[in-house]
């Protein structure tokens, strides 16, 4: 039996396999990217850059627990023009880069798409859900139909690259934002984002452990959710699926491209199986395909709903 | 909760005692037992406040401390602390110090040099040495500056004004002193101009070296990539590095991430650290 192809194409974008580096995973600096890359990863998204550079919230903005983790870092980031001069000469890295860019406002959007307009990205992805940055996110009502669709369409204006709109799973009906997307040029869906936002609470302290309060769920308890919404969103759109949230092995990677993910987010998997998960994952997948007669990514992707 | 020895989440423990160093150096002794490798580092948290890491200085058998220069709003507020108060320790993290084949059962002569605060996280280290032939020096900016002077019998201190020990660098007698002992390893944790002159006279001399790096730093395991420099991140492939680690490093002596995540130079680094 030969071995398994997993190779995968996002948005005409050639991956040599499907998983993905999500955004405020190590992508502050291009060393951090190409180390990834080296570790086996198909395609990595940079930290999400605003026009102006930001701090983020203190410390701690990360913490583990039994279920994977929660995180309130604010969207810490150096701003726009460094961001452009960190990832200039991309064609260092053998892999796509994909450009996480946040703003308030639709032009803030354009702001920096502009600044980054000469940086060598294969696609820019819009987290429009995040759960725990005021200004951003769902905390900027970015989640609705109406909010998704303004900002998409003003990016599409000004970009030709493919745009990912990053979903949240805190969503009721999440097929139908997914449609809003696509109907204003998304090319594809990135689902999701981290769950909640959620609390942990040191009981000797009396205290959230988070100095912003709440955070973020990502990891194991996100990861039903996320296969959940990636199954309902494949119900709704033609454009592909980025599935994210809490895989970690190539049986939940499995999971997710049966339930219509092309390609697999994998970041709160690093802090369980170390940098080279991206590599581990690969070898499960193949693995398993040979032992169940796939050959290709593109023969799995979806058949959950037949 | 005692038989535990590292944490994934900050654990409330008591300050069993605290002892004043010198001048704005305090160090805070806890009672509890830490899985620690030389120059790890651990997580200190004040609730509501804020969360930084720090090296252990003191380690026994069910105990530890951490020593603490008092510098800005964090550790003004950890020096007002009694005997009692608890406060949140997570770790211990990262990679430590290596001991080479050239240096075991006693073998071998280690140098040991440390900077300013960076005294703290090579203390550990240095008990572990004791069967060595080993040579400690301690640089300070100042005679105040100066702590655990009085810890060790053989340490030669240096200040940069000349108030106390040596007036200049550590780094100026390295050649000297080498040539007497001939060192297999030398250890640095200081500031990283002097750590990388260090650095630049191992490589010379085919010394083997290790620095342990200090970088801002969020989540302190490995998935966020603040601290990161050239690829490497300081919180889980360091903070200590060795001389192949760190001739792969160009940032290493020259460069350093703010909290916006922007590289700066280290002296405007040092600047915003500061204050």
């Amino acid at each position: 039996m030969s071995i398994p192809n997993l190779n995968t194409v996002l948005c005409g974008i050639k991956m040599s396999n499907p998983t993905v580096l999500p955004s405020g995973f190590l992508g502050t600096s291009k060393s951090l990217i190409k180390r990834v890359a080296d570790n086996g990863v198909g395609a990595a998204t940079i930290k999400s850059v605003s026009f102006k550079a930001r701090e983020g919230h203190k410390n701690p903005t990360v913490i583990p627990f039994e279920g994977g983790m929660l995180n309130a870092v604010g969207y810490s980031n150096p701003g726009a023009e460094e961001t452009a001069r960190e990832f200039s000469n991309l064609k260092e890295v053998p892999i796509p880069v994909f450009a996480s860019i946040i703003g308030t406002e639709p032009d803030d959007f354009v702001r920096v798409v502009d600044k980054l307009s000469a940086n060598e990205f294969s696609a820019i992805e819009l987290p429009l859900s995040c759960p725990h940055t005021p200004g951003f996110g769902l905390l900027a009502g970015q989640g609705t139909p109406e909010s998704t669709g303004k900002i998409v369409s003003a990016v599409r204006k000004v970009s030709k690259l493919p745009i990912f709109v990053k979903l949240s799973p805190n969503i009721p009906e999440i097929g139908n934002l997914a449609k809003a997307a696509e109907d204003a040029g998304a090319d594809a869906i990135t689902a999701v984002n981290t769950l909640g936002p959620g609390m942990i609470i040191n009981i000797e302290a009396r205290k959230p452990i988070l100095s912003y309060k709440v955070g973020g769920v990502s990891g194991q308890a996100l990861r039903p959710v996320a296969t959940r919404c990636v199954y309902d969103i494949y119900e709704s759109v033609k454009i592909p699926i980025i599935g994210t949230g809490g895989v970690s092995t190539g049986r939940h990677a499995i999971e997710m491209i049966m339930a219509g993910a092309t390609a697999i987010g994998v970041g709160t998997g690093i802090y369980e199986r170390g940098i080279d998960v991206f590599r581990k994952i690969c070898l499960e997948m193949e693995i398993w395909m040979s032992e169940n007669n796939y050959n290709s990514i593109h023969e799995m992707i979806g058949i959950a709903h037949e | 909760m005692n038989e535990f020895s590292s944490f994934d989440q900050p654990v409330m423990m008591k300050i069993d005692k605290i002892i004043d160093e010198s001048n704005g150096t305090k160090s805070f002794m806890f009672r509890h037992k830490l899985d620690y490798d030389p120059g790890q580092f651990i997580m200190v948290w004040l609730p509501g406040i804020d969360e930084k890491p720090f090296a252990v200085s003191y380690l026994g058998d069910g105990f530890f401390g951490i020593t603490v220069l008092e510098r800005g709003k964090f550790t003004k507020l950890l020096h007002k602390m009694e005997p009692g108060e608890r406060i949140g320790i997570r770790g211990p993290f990262g990679h430590g110090y290596s001991f080479p084949d050239s240096i075991k059962n006693g073998k071998g002569s280690v140098c040991v040099i440390g900077g300013g605060c960076g005294m703290a996280s090579v203390t550990v280290l240095i008990e572990k040495l004791q069967e060595n032939n080993l040579t400690i020096l301690m640089g300070a900016s100042t005679s105040t500056s100066l702590f655990f002077k009085n810890r060790y019998k053989d340490i030669t201190l240096f200040t940069d004004d000349g108030s106390e020990g040596i007036k200049g660098y550590p780094t100026d007698v390295l050649e000297d002193l080498h040539n007497q002992h001939r060192y297999d390893i030398i250890y640095t944790c200081g500031p990283e101009i002097m750590m990388s002159k260090v650095y630049e006279f191992c490589k010379k001399h085919d010394i083997q070296f290790e620095a342990s790096l200090e970088r801002y730093m969020k989540c302190g395991i490995g998935i966020c990539g603040q601290c990161v420099c050239d690829g490497q991140m300081v919180c889980k492939d360091g903070p200590v590095f060795d001389l192949q680690a760190l001739s792969k490093m160009d940032d290493f002596g020259k460069y350093s991430l703010l909290k916006s995540g922007k590289r700066v130079s280290l002296n405007e680094y040092a600047d915003w650290r500061s204050c």
